[in-house]
């Protein structure tokens, strides 16, 4: 991991007319990293991914994500970061191939690009024989992980990764995490929110978000140590049982 | 897809050829006392042209008013006693023009034609002559003497609103419960679910009842379009076509899974044809025959029709049952589907 | 008498060209008043059971009742009885908190005093906001909701289709607290749910996977019956230590599990060669003993 900074946000804030979703939250994420964005319902996440990602504006404080300012640059962050949710993944009526097409597509890659890496991809998911295939005969632990490799096709340097093994088998989430480690290696970074307390651990560092503010920010193993608990599980439940509000 | 390519196609060819206002072989009736060689030549140049088609030659003045009401008839000719006598003698002669105003569209172009072929007649036999003929038509406008559009729309708007709100809306508001999942929950209590059904009916039929009145309030007194026949009849034959409307969208609704399905059945396939085959706009009799025989299961025709014999030309139960057993055997057709398509479960 | 009685059910989708089948030759039995707990990702067949049971689809095969009746036959009689919370949030959302409890209580011929007492737990927590629309609740207080409507009107069974999916960790737990006070009132309970913690709460779980039960058993029972030793083992680079632990031959299977990496025994005796096998590898690295969990059992049933 370096020391090289791809997000960056100070005093980050936005408000929607008296309700302050997100409170001034600041932290840097690193090249490389892991970052594991934690929260209750109604933390404020959405919204905070929401800002970093170029789709909302915040309403004060600074941020640079990929180099690029959020508030004037926020169409080439878009260039610069790939992004998959639990909800919104691929066209379920086109096949594999189709949607990376599709995607790479958008992203303006070229043709040559498209057909070499398609094949790489496919491979590397054992799905080179499914390529005609359409997405939506397959199953869901596939989708997620084909998903995530449409997200990082552009070589983005940073993915958003919003709830992404929500549902998925043990065995998927698994296989999942070993494709966000190898992306890591590559040199992308991983923001990435979960439910799941276990996969916290797998991150390099975690914030938990209570109330719209970063309450906790640090490795597993540090934070665990802060809070005198065994597991990230008890970390959370420690931290966001504080949560004032409850609004979604 | 193939509704998003061919509704233009469909669109364009019924337009085009199918619908128009220009009327052609409209039937009509004859009233000719003198028969004599001028009313003969007359009445073949009439029948030669192609805009009518003598359906019925009358023997009395008092015959006229109920071939009318059968509705069969658009135009009447009357010819005086005498006509060749005072053609000859005089020079002047008197032709009388009725015609069926309840459409006044119509009224005014058969009018317009038959003066036509009228005059066309006077110059002929005028040419060789120095003093000329003259034959004088006057017009009589049966039912709508003022010739007002409020009489044709009037009915038409009150088949529509009724489509709208009860079909419509019955659909939509029950394929909402789908998909919002309240029908799942609703399914899943001892609610019987055809009650369920019926409860989300009822407020659009009391709604409908609401607009009903409101435009028949509105017509008599804003556009003075008079209710000539019987208002029980009227408000009975509306009930009957609401309930009619609320059978189809329930049909709809056992069918369509999504709010926008819903809504795209009843514009294409009751909104289109009822505004274009009710004779709303278009009159059915110059149709071509599968468009009229289409027309036939457009339960909005038979309501346009019910609602134009009873306020317009006044007339009874006895002019329009065969309109409302057919109405009644549509409810019954459709209501008995709907029924049978509704599903007390999920698939 | 058993509450609810599945046998040899099975569910198939589509037409003839493309079949999807849902639920393969599924038999379970659950007693009066027990939790039991259905578990298994997304796809598994979840909803699909729970639709049958709630009288809502038809299976293709094999028979279920609900307390001692038949799902098709008598389905009249199974909607009077059963309490139903689909896994998508199916209120009203534009009525208030008090009038979808009042809806719900009319529905099922009762009112919100007459069985107060069963939701008065659950209902209070949300009873402040009573006058706020449905819609405009938190994910916590809908699903607070959402179960004081399907519990209005005493049912003797309860289904609860994934009723904690993408809840945050907080309220999960509230959530299985009110759960437990539930069965106290003698309430059978049919929950579903793809995170496999929750499996320790219930009284008996089913593992299911690709419409097939895995295993039944109590959450004990599911866990003694995994058999194998489990060494948790953790280092500085996870990475690499997991890359060297699919090498040896010593274990049947390793993954990561949370904090430590999961390393599945082929042989009891051999932890001792295992520590030995890394210590080779020239790290520093923590190895301890582990109990296995339903997630370290539905893994390996997965791969059988």
């Amino acid at each position: 991991m370096s020391t090289d900074k791809v997000i960056t946000a100070e005093q980050l804030t936005k408000r929607f007319g008296d309700f302050t979703a997100v409170d001034a939250i600041s932290f840097d994420v690193y090249k490389g990293e892991i970052f594991g964005f934690l929260g209750a319902n109604g933390a404020g996440k959405t919204t905070a991914m929401r800002m970093l990602s170029g789709l909302s504006m915040p309403t004060s404080g600074k941020a640079s994500v990929a180099g690029f300012d959020v508030y004037k640059e926020n169409e080439k962050i878009k260039q610069n970061i790939g992004y998959m949710s639990q909800k919104f993944s691929l066209y379920e009526d086109l096949t594999v191939k189709e949607n990376i097409r599709f995607y790479a597509g958008i992203y303006g890659k070229s043709d040559q690009f498209i057909k070499e890496k398609t094949a790489l991809v496919l491979e590397q998911l054992h799905l080179t024989a499914e390529g005609n295939k359409l997405v939506k005969s397959l199953p869901l632990g596939w989708k997620q992980k084909l998903a995530f490799s449409v997200a990082i096709f552009h070589e983005p340097q940073i993915v958003f990764l919003d709830e992404p093994t929500g549902g998925v088998d043990p065995v998927t989430r698994r296989e999942f995490w070993n494709m966000i480690y190898l992306a890591a290696e590559a040199g992308i970074t991983v923001f990435v929110t979960t439910h799941y307390m276990d996969e916290a651990e797998y991150c390099n560092r975690v914030s938990i978000m209570v109330d719209g503010r970063i309450d906790a920010l640090d490795t597993p193993e540090q934070l665990k140590r802060t809070y005198g608990v065994t597991s990230m599980d008890d970390v959370f439940l420690k931290l966001a049982r504080k949560a004032v509000r409850s609004a979604d | 897809m193939f509704i998003l390519l061919g509704m233009p196609v469909v669109q364009i060819i019924i337009f085009g050829f199918a619908l128009t206002n220009e009327v052609k072989n409209s039937k009509i009736a004859i009233l000719d006392p003198s028969k004599d060689a001028a009313t003969t030549s007359l009445i073949a140049q009439m029948e030669a042209s192609r805009y009518f088609e003598v359906d019925q030659v009358i023997h009395s003045a008092e015959e006229i008013e109920p071939i009318f009401k059968k509705g069969k008839i658009k135009l009447a000719v009357i010819f005086p006693a005498n006509f060749n006598e005072d053609l000859q003698h005089f020079n002047k002669a008197q032709v009388q023009l009725i015609a069926d105003a309840s459409d006044p569209n119509v009224a005014n172009t058969l009018t317009n034609y038959a003066t036509a072929v009228i005059m066309d007649y006077q110059n002929r036999i005028t040419s060789d002559r120095k003093l000329p003929y003259t034959i004088n038509t006057e017009m009589r406008m049966l039912y709508n003497p003022e010739l007002k559009g409020a009489y044709n729309f009037v009915p038409g708007v009150m088949a529509m609103v009724l489509l709208l709100v009860c079909t419509m809306m019955t659909a939509i508001t029950i394929v909402r419960e789908k998909e919002m999942g309240t029908m799942e929950i609703m399914l899943v209590s001892p609610m019987k679910p055809f009650r369920i059904v019926i409860a989300k009916a009822v407020p659009y039929l009391l709604l409908s009842s609401v607009n009903i009145a409101s435009i028949l309030l509105l017509s008599v007194f804003v556009l003075d379009v008079p209710i000539n026949g019987s208002l029980v009849l009227l408000v009975f034959e509306s009930l009957l076509f609401t309930l009619v409307s609320l059978a189809l969208g329930l049909l709809i609704s056992s069918k369509a899974e999504s709010q926008q399905t819903a809504m795209f059945i009843s514009l294409v396939a009751l909104f289109l044809p009822t505004v274009m085959l009710s004779g709303f706009m278009f009159p059915v009799e110059n149709m071509p025959l599968p468009l009229r025989t289409v027309s036939n299961i457009v339960p909005a025709k038979w309501y346009y029709s019910i609602v134009k014999s009873v306020m317009i030309k006044g007339i009874g139960l006895h002019a329009v049952w065969k309109e409302t057993l057919i109405l009644m055997g549509m409810l019954v057709f459709f209501l008995g589907l709907a029924i049978k398509n509704f599903k007390i479960r999920l698939a | 008498m058993k509450s609810v009685v599945v046998n040899n059910i099975s569910k198939r989708y589509g037409s003839k060209k493309a079949v999807t089948t849902a639920l393969r030759g599924i038999s379970f039995e659950v007693d009066k008043g027990e939790l039991f707990g259905i578990i298994g990702p997304d796809g598994a067949g979840k909803t699909s059971l729970f639709r049958i049971l709630t009288t809502l689809l038809l299976a293709e095969e094999g028979t279920a009742t609900v307390d001692g009746l038949d799902v098709v036959k008598a389905y009249k009689a199974i909607r009077q009885r059963v309490g139903y919370m689909p896994g998508r949030f199916s209120l009203y959302q534009d009525l208030t908190v008090k009038e979808n409890l009042d809806f719900f209580a009319t529905i099922f011929n009762t009112s919100v005093e007459e069985n107060y007492d069963l939701i008065k737990d659950i209902y209070s927590q949300i009873e402040p906001f009573k006058d706020r629309k449905a819609g405009k609740l938190s994910g916590g207080m809908k699903q607070k909701l959402a179960l004081s409507c399907a519990l209005i009107h005493r049912p003797s069974v309860l289904f609860l289709d994934e009723p904690t999916t993408g809840v945050d960790a907080v309220s999960r737990k509230e959530f299985w607290e009110m759960l437990r006070k539930l069965k106290e009132q003698q309430i059978t309970i049919l929950v579903s749910t793809p995170y496999m913690d929750e499996a320790s709460l219930c009284d008996k779980v089913a593992l299911i996977q690709s419409g097939k039960i895995l295993s039944i058993d109590t959450p004990e029972g599911v866990v003694r019956s995994f058999g194998k030793k489990i060494i948790a083992v953790k280092s500085s680079n996870m990475l690499n230590l997991l890359a060297d632990l699919k090498k040896t031959e010593l274990l049947e299977d390793a993954y990561p599990f949370g904090e430590y990496h999961h390393a599945v025994l082929k042989n009891e005796s051999n932890e001792h060669e295992l520590k030995n096998y890394l210590q080779q590898k020239g790290y520093p690295f923590e190895i301890k003993g582990t109990d296995p969990n339903i997630e370290d059992c539905f893994m390996a049933l997965m791969k059988n």
